[in-house]
């Protein structure tokens, strides 16, 4: 089959790669790219392992064509420390225990950002619903829950 | 038509290990040439946090902060045999083993900082921050980094040690049938509070209160985050997980997770966790085994609080809808 080019910004950075015409993004970043912090799971949008966000919006990379984000912004949880400080995200994750085998942990953390970069002060029930789409196996998900709350509280006394 | 509330209570016993052609595991210890202590090992961590809770037990056995020891449990090839990580018996068999292992390497690395100190062996003691000093006089004494230092360029020995936790194979007595399958008991007990609505079968739970009985928490903060996941768990097998709803017949059977029904975050049940520590006589430190506990005092209690709500008696898992709704019509047919 014949190769495509795409290009796109992930975590802020160029990237530009030929890959297959059909290939997923989660392909890409994982196989091509190397950046394996979104996860495959099922396949088939149901479970939010492999969210990432495409400018600004979250998204399921194993449902989107690698060759429909010419010229996005891609983010992913790789890409959220900056300068080896960890994102208050990441850090309440830590905290909160809200981590076991990990394999969900980068979708729930993409699902929380948007949801915090839209929102910064959720309601618990908002927390709820922007993880609704993402499945743990776990945690039993009340200490996610905490960790995005705890986030949020973090973010909002660093803005005053 | 109503919503009916009801509340049910379990308590069970949950063993710890399995009564196969025995149960053992073994380990390994040994130090690297700075001072790092290895604990090689062939059962798993899938995430319930058995790295960690081994290296504490490597490091309060030897006498060592815990980030001076890494566990190392990469292939099941090469390492120490292990049964496995299953029945709740990781933390004490495994943690049994590493005890021992870590014991004989502590021996040993006394032995080593002896000779550089010209004292007894047992006139030692760890400081728990790195060093060996002289009992009663701290000021004698050397760094652990320098014991290895000298174990492997000075005087040819290896700070090492070997562990064997074996739970002999158990037969039944001919007369009774009485055996031993498993040692070392935890317990728990649930409260499951329930509203059902006799006329869709829905039942929603309110409030899941626990109390887990655990010989003692190793790691009090992971062993709250196991049992918090482990209450959701068992509601989830209560109510919802079943890869075959009609079994045996496969026609409507889930066939791949989208089809596998699991609580999400819009369905918690007010949850508490109360953690009872009794120490065991024969666990590491007198944990014992709360992995698969955690997740099955839910299930009788929250069957039993639906009896509570509706007066039905539902003891096929999961207890579905359709399942109380058809309990509901076999009782009102009489």
């Amino acid at each position: 089959m014949a190769k495509v080019p795409v290009q796109f910004t992930l975590n802020g950075s160029e990237k530009a790669e030929f890959i297959e015409s059909g290939t997923t993004l989660l392909h890409a970043l994982r196989d091509k790219i190397g950046d394996m912090s979104p996860k495959g799971a099922c396949h088939q949008g149901t479970c939010g392992a492999c969210s990432v966000i495409i400018d600004g919006e979250l998204r399921l990379s194993c449902l989107t064509l690698a060759e429909t984000c010419n010229g996005a912004a891609i983010r992913t949880t790789a890409g959220l420390a900056e300068g080896g400080v960890l994102h208050p995200l990441q850090r309440a994750f830590l905290d909160a225990f809200a981590t076991q085998c990990g394999f969900c942990t980068p979708g729930m953390i993409m699902a929380a950002k948007v949801l915090l970069d839209r929102t910064p002060n959720p309601s618990r029930e908002a927390v709820v619903e922007a993880l609704s789409g993402n499945i743990c196996r776990c945690t039993g998900y009340e200490p996610i829950i905490q960790a995005v709350l705890t986030a949020a509280r973090a973010n909002s006394q660093n803005a005053a | 038509m109503a919503i009916r509330r009801g509340r049910g209570v379990a308590a069970i016993n949950y063993p710890t290990g399995m009564n196969l052609g025995g149960d053992p595991t073994q380990a390994l210890v040994h130090s690297t040439p700075t001072g790092n202590f290895m604990v090689t090992l062939s059962s798993v961590d899938l995430g319930q946090g058995m790295k960690q809770i081994m290296a504490q037990i490597c490091a309060e056995t030897i006498g060592v902060p815990t980030d001076r020891v890494v566990v190392d449990t990469a292939d099941t090839d090469t390492g120490p045999h292990c049964m496995g990580t299953f029945a709740s018996r990781g933390t004490h068999r495994a943690g049994n083993a590493v005890i021992q292992a870590a014991k004989e390497a502590r021996q040993v690395m006394l032995e080593v900082a002896a000779e550089e100190l010209e004292v007894n062996a047992s006139d030692l003691e760890t400081d728990g921050k790195g060093n060996i000093q002289v009992k009663g006089a701290p000021q004698k004494s050397i760094s652990i980094f320098d014991v290895a230092l000298s174990a492997h360029f000075k005087r040819g020995r290896s700070i090492s040690g070997r562990g064997m936790f074996l739970i002999p194979r158990s037969y039944p007595e001919k007369e009774t049938g009485a055996m031993k399958p498993s040692t070392c008991y935890a317990h728990a007990c649930t409260v499951a509070e329930v509203e059902v609505d006799d006329e869709t079968g829905e039942v929603t739970v309110l409030t899941v209160k626990n109390v887990f009985e655990i010989g003692r928490a190793l790691n009090p903060k992971m062993v709250e985050q196991q049992l918090v996941g482990g209450s959701w768990m068992g509601i989830s097998h209560a109510l919802y997980e079943t890869t075959e709803p009609y079994y045996p017949n496969r026609d409507h059977g889930g066939t791949d997770f989208n089809q596998y029904l699991m609580p999400g975050p819009g369905d918690l049940a007010q949850t508490e966790i109360i953690v009872l520590e009794r120490p065991s006589a024969d666990g590491p430190f007198g944990a014992k085994g709360p992995g698969e506990m955690c997740a099955n005092p839910q299930i009788p209690a929250i069957a039993n609080a639906v009896f509570d709500a509706v007066g039905v008696r539902i003891d096929t898992l999961p207890i579905t809808p359709e399942r109380i709704l058809r309990a509901l019509k076999a009782q009102a047919a009489g």
